[in-house]
C-alpha cells in the first residue's frame, strides 16, 4: 500500500451533546480512492467534515501529508491541498455557473486546459456558464459541485456521496469523472450509498459503524464477500 | 466522445408573471411614485416630496448597507450601528465648523473641498472605531444573537454617552455650506440643492457597492459568504478577514450617512444614530438580510413613502413605514429581494 497521504488516529468528534466520532483510525493512501461505506448516521460525514475543520475534533490527531492539521483553520486545511465537496454540494445559488468556479480556484484563474477538460467531463458546465447555479436542475449542480473541486490541482479530495439522488446517466457521468481524476493519480476519500459506484472507483474500503471504522481493506475484497458486506453493512447499501 | 450523456438542454419559455417576478421589488419604485403624483394635488409638490423622499432613501441606504452585509455576512446583529453614525455626525460636523472660512464663502470649491475634508475625517474615524468595536464587542459573540443584542446596545449606549461627554449635553445646529443652501425651481417645484447632492451621493456609494460586489473578487467572495459562509471557507479564503473588512467598510458609511444626515436634519444629537436606527433596520429587513440592491430598494421606498403620507395624511406618518414593513413582508417572509441561505 503506497503511504497515506492522510492519516487519523483516534479522532473524537462531539456535535452539541451526541459523540459522533469515537476513536477513528483511519490512512489515505496517495493516489488511490478510499471508500468510506457504512450505514447511515455512523459518522462518515462526520468524518470528512472533522478532517476540514468544519466541525472540531475533541481528541485524536489528523496528519496531512506529515503535517499535524487537526487544529488548524479552515481555510488553511483547505490550503493545505484538500479538495472537499459537501454532501449537499455547498453551491453558491445566487452566483453565475462561472462565478462558483472562478472562486473555486483560489490561487488565480483556471488554466485553459484545465476548463476545457471540465467542459468535456461536463458539458452541461459550458451551456449554463452564465446562468444562476440555482436554476441548475439537480444533477448539474452535482456537476457544478465535482467540478468546482476539479478548478485547481488538490492533493485530496473528500468528497461526499456524489452520486446521492442522481439518475444513472448523470450517475455515469460522476463516476466517469471521478475515475479520470483518478486516473490522473489523485488521492481521494470517497463516501458513497451507492455500492456498485463504490466497486468502481474504489481501490481501498474502510467501513464504518458507531462512530469508529471497523474494516479497512481492499475494494476488491469487499466486493467479492457478499457475507461480509452484509455483516458490515446491512441492508441499507444498493445492490450491486 | 464525451462522457457526459448525449442531451441537449432545454429551457421553457417562462410566463409573463414568472419573468416579471424577480423585477417586482424594483418596479415598486416607480409604482409609488405614479402613486403619488395621482394622489397629491399639485404636480410641484409631487416632485418636491419625490426629491425629498429619494434624498432621505439615498441617506438610509447609506447608513444601511454595510449592516445588511454584516447581517448576512456573519449572522452579526449589531444594534450598535447608530453609534457609528453619531460619531460619523460629530466628527464631521467638527470638521466642518473648524472650516468656517471654507463654508462660509460662497465658492463651489471651498465648500466642497470642506465637505470632503469633514466626510474623510468621518468615514477615517468611524472606520477605527469600527475595527475596535468589532475585536472588543462583536468578537466575544459570534453565533450568540441574544448577546449580540445585548452587548451591542450596551455598546451604543457608552458610545452615546461618550459623546455626551467629548461634546457637551447640547444639540449643535449647523448651517449646510454656503453652495448648498437654498433651493432651485425646476417645473415650479422649490428642489433644495443638499437634496440633489444627497441623491447623487447615495447613487454613486450604490454603484460603487454594487461594482465591488459584482465584478471584483472581494465582491464575489462577500456575494458568497453571505450565502453560505462555511463554503467559502472550505474552498480557502479566511472569512473572518473579509467579515472584519466589511464591518470597517459599513462602519464608515455609516459614519458618512451620519454627515449627510446632520447636515440633511441641520441638526446633530448623541441620539440621532439610536433614532434612525428604526428605519434603518425596517429597510434591512423589507430588503432582505444580506441584501444591498434590497436594502437599496427597500430604503427608497421608506424614504418615498415617509415624504408622501406625511403630506396627504400627517397623523399616519408615523406608522407608514411599519406598515410598509408589514406588508412587505407577508408578500416575502425573507424581504424583497432574499438572499439564498446555506443551512
Amino acid at each position: 500500500m503506497p503511504d497515506p497521504i492522510l492519516r487519523l488516529e483516534g479522532v473524537f468528534t462531539d456535535i452539541a451533546q451526541y459523540h459522533i466520532l469515537q476513536g477513528v483510525d483511519l490512512e489515505v493512501p496517495a493516489g488511490q480512492v478510499t471508500m468510506l461505506l457504512g450505514r447511515n448516521g455512523v459518522g462518515k460525514t462526520t468524518t470528512l467534515r472533522t478532517i476540514m475543520g468544519l466541525w472540531r475534533a475533541r481528541a485524536g490527531a489528523i496528519t496531512f501529508d506529515g503535517r499535524d492539521i487537526t487544529a488548524l483553520p479552515t481555510p488553511a486545511i483547505a490550503r493545505a491541498g484538500i479538495g472537499f465537496v459537501p454532501e449537499d454540494m455547498g453551491i453558491f445559488h445566487d452566483l453565475s455557473v462561472e462565478e462558483n468556479m472562478m472562486l473555486a480556484a483560489v490561487s488565480g484563474p483556471i488554466a485553459g486546459d484545465r476548463l476545457e477538460a471540465i467542459f468535456s467531463a461536463f458539458p452541461p458546465l459550458k451551456t449554463f456558464w452564465n446562468s444562476e447555479a440555482g436554476n441548475l436542475s439537480g444533477g448539474q449542480k452535482q456537476m457544478l459541485s465535482i467540478a468546482r473541486v476539479m478548478a485547481e490541482e488538490r492533493r485530496l479530495y473528500l468528497i461526499d456521496e456524489p452520486t446521492k439522488g442522481l439518475a444513472p446517466a448523470i450517475i455515469a457521468t460522476m463516476a466517469r469523472a471521478l475515475k479520470d481524476l483518478r486516473a490522473q493519480g489523485a488521492s481521494i476519500l470517497l463516501v458513497e450509498q451507492n455500492f456498485s459506484v463504490a466497486k468502481m472507483l474504489g481501490d481501498r474500503c474502510a467501513v464504518m459503524d458507531d462512530g469508529r471504522i471497523v474494516w479497512t481493506g481492499a475494494m476488491d475484497e469487499l466486493a467479492r464477500d457478499e457475507a461480509l458486506q452484509e455483516r458490515l453493512m446491512g441492508l441499507s447499501m444498493e445492490a450491486a | 466522445m464525451s462522457i457526459a450523456p448525449e442531451h441537449a438542454p432545454t429551457m421553457e419559455t417562462a410566463g409573463l408573471w414568472h419573468r416579471l417576478e424577480p423585477y417586482v421589488p424594483i418596479l415598486l419604485i416607480p409604482a409609488l411614485v405614479i402613486v403619488g403624483f395621482l394622489a397629491i394635488p399639485t404636480s410641484s409638490s409631487w416632485l418636491t416630496l419625490t426629491v425629498s423622499g429619494l434624498a432621505m432613501g439615498m441617506m438610509i441606504f447609506i447608513m444601511a448597507s454595510g449592516l445588511t452585509l454584516v447581517f448576512g455576512l456573519m449572522d452579526v446583529i449589531n444594534f450598535g450601528h447608530g453609534a457609528f453614525v453619531s460619531v460619523g455626525a460629530f466628527v464631521g460636523i467638527t470638521i466642518l465648523l473648524s472650516l468656517g472660512g471654507m463654508t462660509d464663502a460662497p465658492s463651489l470649491v471651498l465648500n466642497l473641498s470642506a465637505l470632503l475634508l469633514a466626510v474623510f475625517g468621518a468615514m477615517l474615524a468611524t472606520a477605527a472605531m469600527g475595527w475596535a468595536f468589532e475585536k472588543v464587542i462583536i468578537q466575544p459573540v459570534y453565533g450568540a444573537h441574544l448577546k449580540q443584542i445585548l452587548i451591542t446596545m450596551g455598546g451604543l449606549i457608552i458610545v452615546e454617552q461618550l459623546i455626551l461627554v467629548a461634546w457637551g449635553p447640547d444639540e449643535i445646529f449647523l448651517t449646510r455650506p454656503e453652495t448648498f443652501k437654498g433651493a432651485i425651481t425646476f417645473a415650479g417645484a422649490a428642489i433644495e440643492k443638499y437634496r440633489l447632492v444627497a441623491v447623487g451621493v447615495g447613487l454613486v456609494v450604490f454603484l460603487a457597492m454594487r461594482w465591488v460586489l459584482r465584478s471584483t473578487r472581494i465582491g464575489l467572495i462577500v456575494r458568497a459568504g453571505v450565502e453560505n459562509g462555511e463554503m467559502v471557507e472550505a474552498l480557502g479564503y479566511r472569512l473572518r478577514l473579509v467579515f472584519v473588512a466589511v464591518f470597517i467598510a459599513g462602519s464608515a458609511l455609516a459614519g458618512l450617512g451620519g454627515v449627510m444626515w446632520g447636515l440633511y436634519q441641520e441638526v446633530i444629537t448623541a441620539h440621532m444614530g439610536a433614532s434612525i436606527m428604526v428605519l434603518v433596520f425596517i429597510v434591512v429587513i423589507i430588503g432582505g438580510l444580506g441584501s444591498v440592491e434590497g436594502c437599496f430598494i427597500g430604503a427608497l421606498l421608506v424614504g418615498l413613502l415617509q415624504n408622501y403620507i406625511a403630506f396627504l395624511a400627517p397623523k399616519f406618518a408615523l406608522i407608514s413605514n411599519i406598515g410598509l414593513m408589514v406588508v412587505i413582508l407577508m408578500w416575502r417572509p425573507q424581504g424583497m429581494v432574499p438572499v439564498v441561505k446555506a443551512k
